[in-house]
Order: C-alpha cells, then structure tokens, then sequence
C-alpha cells in the first residue's frame, strides 16, 4: 500500500463530492437561505457572512463557539495564555481597532464580535509556512495538516487576525467530552479553524452557521453572483478586519 | 577529529572552565528533557507572545556569527596582515554561533522531530527555509576555510588556491545570513515594529558591532591567560570597527525612531511605547530598554574619544557595554517588543521560565565550549609551531 495521505484525503474528497452533488443541486435550486456548501472547484470563492446585529441579538450567546469547539475536539486549557480558539468573541475596538475612534460606531464599541479565520485569499500564514503545513485550497479554506506542521510557530506570527493556536501543552486531558468523529491535535502543532470542511465535504454547512438561533451567518461561494452571501453583502454596508494589509479575508461583517 | 587531540590536553584552569561548561550543558540538557516530555508550555510563552528568548538568542547570535566578515573581509580583500592572527579566531566564533543558532531554532520547535520536513518539502516562498539555506551555507563555508587555513598553517605550507574563491562566497554569504534572518520578521503584514525596510540594515549594522566586540573582549583574554597576543594594531582596528558599526546602529535606530514618531501612526508608536514606557501598566520590559539605550549612547561616546578607544581597560568595559547594550535590543527587545501589543490589542506579560532560562544558558554554555576547544586547537597548533 503506497498512498500518500494527501492523496487519499482528495480521493474521499472526490467521493464525497460524487454522493453529494444531487443535494447540492436541491438546495441550491430551493434558493434557501443559507447556500449550500460548495466544493473545491476552480471558481469557488468561499466566504462567511456575518449580520453583527443579529449575532448581538441574544445577550451572552455563544452557540456557535461551543457547537464549533465540541465537535472539533477543541480543548478547554485552564492557563488562559495556552488557549486554543477556532471561533471566539472579542470587543469589536480589538477586532477593528481601526474603526475605534472616538464618538464613532458607538453602537458597536465594547460588544462582542465572533472571529475567526478569515480564509484570506492572500494568506501571509500560507506563505510563511517552511513545510507548507498549512495550505490553500482551490476553494480557498486554508488547511493545516497536524502531522506535517512542525510547530516553528511561524504562521501564527504571519497572521494579523490572531487566528491561529498553538498546542502548548498536550491538548487531550483538556477536552471535555471528545467527539470521536474528528481527530485530536498533539502538543506542539498549530490548529485553527477549517470551516468545516469534514462538513462541506458531506454537503453540511458549517456548524457555526448552523448552530447560530438568529441565523445570524451565512456561509456561499462569493463568486456566484446568486448565492446568499452575495446578496447580504448588497444589502448592507459590510466590513472586513484590516483589508488594508492586502490579505482578502473572506470573513465580513455587516454593521 | 581533526586535531581534537590538542583540546584534551590543558591544566587545571582549562578542565575547570570545561567542567563549569558541561555542568551548564547538562542543566540546560535535563530542562529540555522535560520540555520534549511536557512541551513549550513550560516556558513563558503563550498565544499573543509566541516567540521570546529562544528565537531572540537566535536572531542576537546570527549577527554573531555574520560579523566574522568584519575579520575576513580586510584580511582577505584588502590584505591587511595585522589580521593574520585573528582571522581564525573569528571564523570559529562564526561557526559556534551559528551551531547556537540552529540549536535556539531546534529547541523553540512544536515537534522537533519533525524538523527535517524543512528540507522534505522545500518551499522557497517562506523565508525559513532559505534561512534554514543560507545558515547551512554558512556553517559549511566556515568550517572549510577554517579548517583548512588552520590545516596548512599547522603543516608550514600556504593554504590550497582553491580555498581563496571559497572565502570571496563566504563575504557576501556573511551578509546573506542576517538579511534573511531580517527578511524573516520585516515581510509580516501584521506586525508593525518589525514591518520596516531599516531592519536588516539594522540588523547587520548592530551585527558589526556586537561581534567583533566580542573578538575584542577574547582576545584581551586570551592575551591573558594563554601566550597568544592578538597584537595591539588588531584590537585597535577592530575597535575602529566597533565605533564605526555602532554609529551606524545608533543612527539607523534613531532613523527608525523618528519615523514612527513623526509619523505617529498608532501600531508603529504602540510598540515602542510598551518598550521604553509600557502599555496597560505592563512594564517588563522598560528597565532593560533603558539600560539598553543608555549603554548605547554611553559606549558610542567612549568609543568616539581616542583617548578612551586606545586605553585598552576602558576599551574592555566599552566592550562590555556594547555587547550588553545590543544583546537586550535584540536577545530581548526586538522579538518580544514585536508581539506587544498583539495585533488584537492584548498586552501580555512575557517572562522566561526558569527551565527556558536554563535550556538557553545551557546553549550558550555549548556555544562558549565549542569556543574553548576551537581556540585551544587554534593556540596549540601555533605553539607547537613555534617551540
């Protein structure tokens, strides 16, 4: 048996891809309103939309974080400078310091804001890497693949967004009830959010936008002019974290 | 071993130092040990502050090791014979350093074991494989020539010819080695201290003092506890060397210091606030950056004065300051001042464990051995050519 992992993860891909495509072709032709995962195809441009007044709805809501963190077996370290974070909220002056300025967006300043990767389409982690441990895909989820990452800690230097963790200690005594369904990280690599893609890769959306009760997310491929996400970036004034430093983050905010 | 032999034998004094040394090794060693076993966790390093002492001693010690250049080039280009005897000395100086440096990479690894992926997946867009390159290159350059310079010295034969063009690769190699170190924190798009085109300059400018510095402080050493003597005109012109390069550093941080300033756009002032006057009460690093300033500004000016620059005890103490001064601008300073603020606003506090202290001393002490027993084999083959 000589395949190489790699190789075989595209092969299920693939297969995945093959049993899913007829409900992929359901619920986009149903116009629901969330679209339906996209697969890696050359024009796919995967994004995640987020209405920040519907995700401020519910006071203290974090149902996406722990749907997100349980079923990625994402540990809970008690040191808090060991955390490890996928999706997270954090006071909107820290996400966009940028749009912090005095008597501006008051509204918004000191509520909480849900971050997580952005899927740059220009990801300083990926061009750091050494091993390239961390890659694009055509659809443009940045992966990582744990058994390759070397833990030099570069990527998490790279990026601006404060996305990525590293596995200071062994992460597995920490979790707290392990979803045998996906694997667990070891000490000493980096891991970050993967946009489901376990999930898109059986025609499931993102848990984060599914577990969200105000539907809050909505997750599309930017490049149809159709889908979801495209229509709610007309509809509203969106923002992306630090555009200025040229990475494409493929996360927006509707303000 | 090529002439090893010369290194295990010395007096009570050198298998003391030995001793010390290997006790330190080991410490350092039995730290590791632990931090394999448990992981990084043990040092003080966390999610907003993701590099401290390892990579800073890495990045402090790869200027170590290009300033060899400073000895080389005028020996070799510009045939300046009072360099004759010291040549050596910095070429060792030059391969110890970056053996320390690959050692503070090693250490700061997720999984070590793994490390070698590097070179399995090649990947010439990240700036880590080409320092993982260019540090080879340079280790393997300065290990011939100096081998085989002290080969021929030892046999009273001239060294090959083909040696010549190997040392001319190792000049620009030398300045190679510090800008892709440099290159490997000023490309970060999210990082505003280290985002400016003035730190590799930087970094080669406070290269060029540190080092030979340092080759200055060995060879009033040398010159007292062993036979050897630099010669007077060779500390001399590497103490004009020092004063050069250590204008050149002050300036080139200054030049980055106005920009900033006058510029005050937030992210680039934020950083240099925590340093110098702290953010959020966190001032860990203030006392160090003033020392480091204040050493700077004060051995530039004993340096600048000739009659301090040529009164060998001043010159020592001048020494001392200016690889202090420079050790805690770039062993502390520039690595951990780059992650304070975080680019989500967070000011952590980042202090080295005892056991990260411990596994750098232990390098250092490796570094310092490897030091020790070059330069015995270096003296002892020029003794025996001498009696």
């Amino acid at each position: 048996m000589s395949i190489s992992r790699r190789r075989f993860l595209g092969a299920a891909g693939l297969s995945a891809l093959a049993l899913v495509g007829k409900s992929h072709a359901d619920v986009l032709g149903g116009g629901s309103r969330r679209d339906a995962p996209a697969q890696a195809t050359p024009g796919t441009r995967l994004a995640v939309v987020i209405d920040q007044k519907k995700c401020l709805e519910k006071e203290g809501c974090d149902a996406c974080v722990t749907a997100c963190h349980r079923s990625h077996n994402v540990p809970r370290l008690t040191e808090r400078a060991h955390d490890v974070k996928w999706i997270w909220k954090q006071r909107f002056e820290d996400a966009f310091p940028e749009e912090a300025a005095a008597y501006v967006n008051e509204t918004l300043k000191g509520k909480p804001v849900l971050l997580l990767c952005n899927h740059c389409d220009n990801p300083p982690c990926v061009r750091v890497c050494p091993t390239q441990a961390t890659w694009k895909r055509e659809d443009g989820i940045v992966m990582m693949d744990w058994h390759r990452c070397i833990g030099c800690r570069y990527c998490v230097a790279a990026c601006p967004y404060g996305s990525r963790s590293f596995n200071w200690v062994d992460p597995r005594p920490y979790i707290a009830e392990l979803n045998p369904g996906f694997p667990t990280r070891t000490k000493g690599v980096v891991e970050k959010c993967n946009l489901c893609e376990e999930r898109l890769a059986e025609g499931k959306l993102p848990l984060c936008v599914e577990a969200c009760p105000e539907q809050a997310l909505a997750f599309g491929n930017l490049n149809d002019p159709g889908s979801e996400v495209r229509r709610l970036l007309r509809s509203g004034f969106a923002i992306q974290r630090k555009p200025e430093l040229g990475t494409r983050p493929e996360v927006y905010y509707i303000v | 071993m090529f002439m090893f032999e010369k290194a295990i034998v010395g007096g009570r004094r050198y298998w003391g130092w030995i001793l010390i040394l290997f006790f330190a090794v080991g410490a350092g060693f039995a730290c590791y040990l632990r931090q394999l076993n448990e992981g990084l966790g043990i040092t003080g390093l966390g999610r907003d502050v993701t590099w401290g002492l390892y990579i800073a001693q890495f990045t402090f010690l790869v200027g170590v090791a290009a300033s060899a250049v400073m000895v080389v080039l005028p020996y070799y280009l510009h045939d300046y014979k009072a360099f004759g005897r010291i040549t050596i000395l910095g070429e060792f100086l030059a391969i110890s350093a970056v053996m320390m440096c690959m050692l503070f990479v090693f250490v700061d690894m997720g999984q070590p074991m793994r490390v070698l992926n590097v070179l399995l997946y090649p990947t010439p867009w990240s700036m880590m494989f080409w320092d993982m390159v260019s540090l080879g290159g340079y280790l393997l350059l300065n290990g011939v020539i100096a081998l085989v310079t002290l080969g021929a010295e030892r046999n009273e034969v001239p060294p090959p010819r083909w040696i010549k063009p190997v040392i001319i690769v190792s000049i620009p190699w030398a300045v190679s080695i510090h800008t892709v170190t440099a290159f490997l924190y000023s490309g970060l798009p999210g990082r505003s201290f280290w985002l400016t085109a003035i730190l590799a300059p930087r970094f080669l400018a406070s290269a060029f003092a540190s080092g030979p510095a340092l080759l200055i402080l060995f060879c009033l050493l040398l010159r007292k506890l062993t036979a050897f003597d630099a010669g007077r005109e060779a500390i001399q012109k590497l103490a004009l060397i020092v004063t050069y390069a250590m204008a050149v550093s002050v300036f080139f941080v200054l030049v980055e210091v106005f920009t900033v300033f006058y510029s005050q756009i937030p992210e680039h002032v934020e950083h240099f606030a925590y340093e110098f006057a702290g953010v959020d009460g966190n001032t860990t690093l203030v006392p160090w950056m003033w020392t480091s300033a204040i050493l700077a500004v004060v051995s530039l000016v004993l340096l600048l004065l000739p009659s301090a620059r040529r009164n060998e005890p001043i010159l020592a103490v001048t020494c001392v300051m200016v690889f202090v001064s420079l050790w805690i601008e770039k062993g502390l300073g520039l690595i951990v001042g780059g992650f304070v603020p975080s680019p989500l606003g967070a000011v952590a506090r980042y202090v080295p464990t005892a056991p990260e202290i411990a596994i750098a001393g232990g390098i250092w002490a490796l570094g310092f051995l490897m030091i020790t027993v070059f330069y015995k084999i270096t003296l002892s083959v020029r003794e025996g050519l001498a009696a």
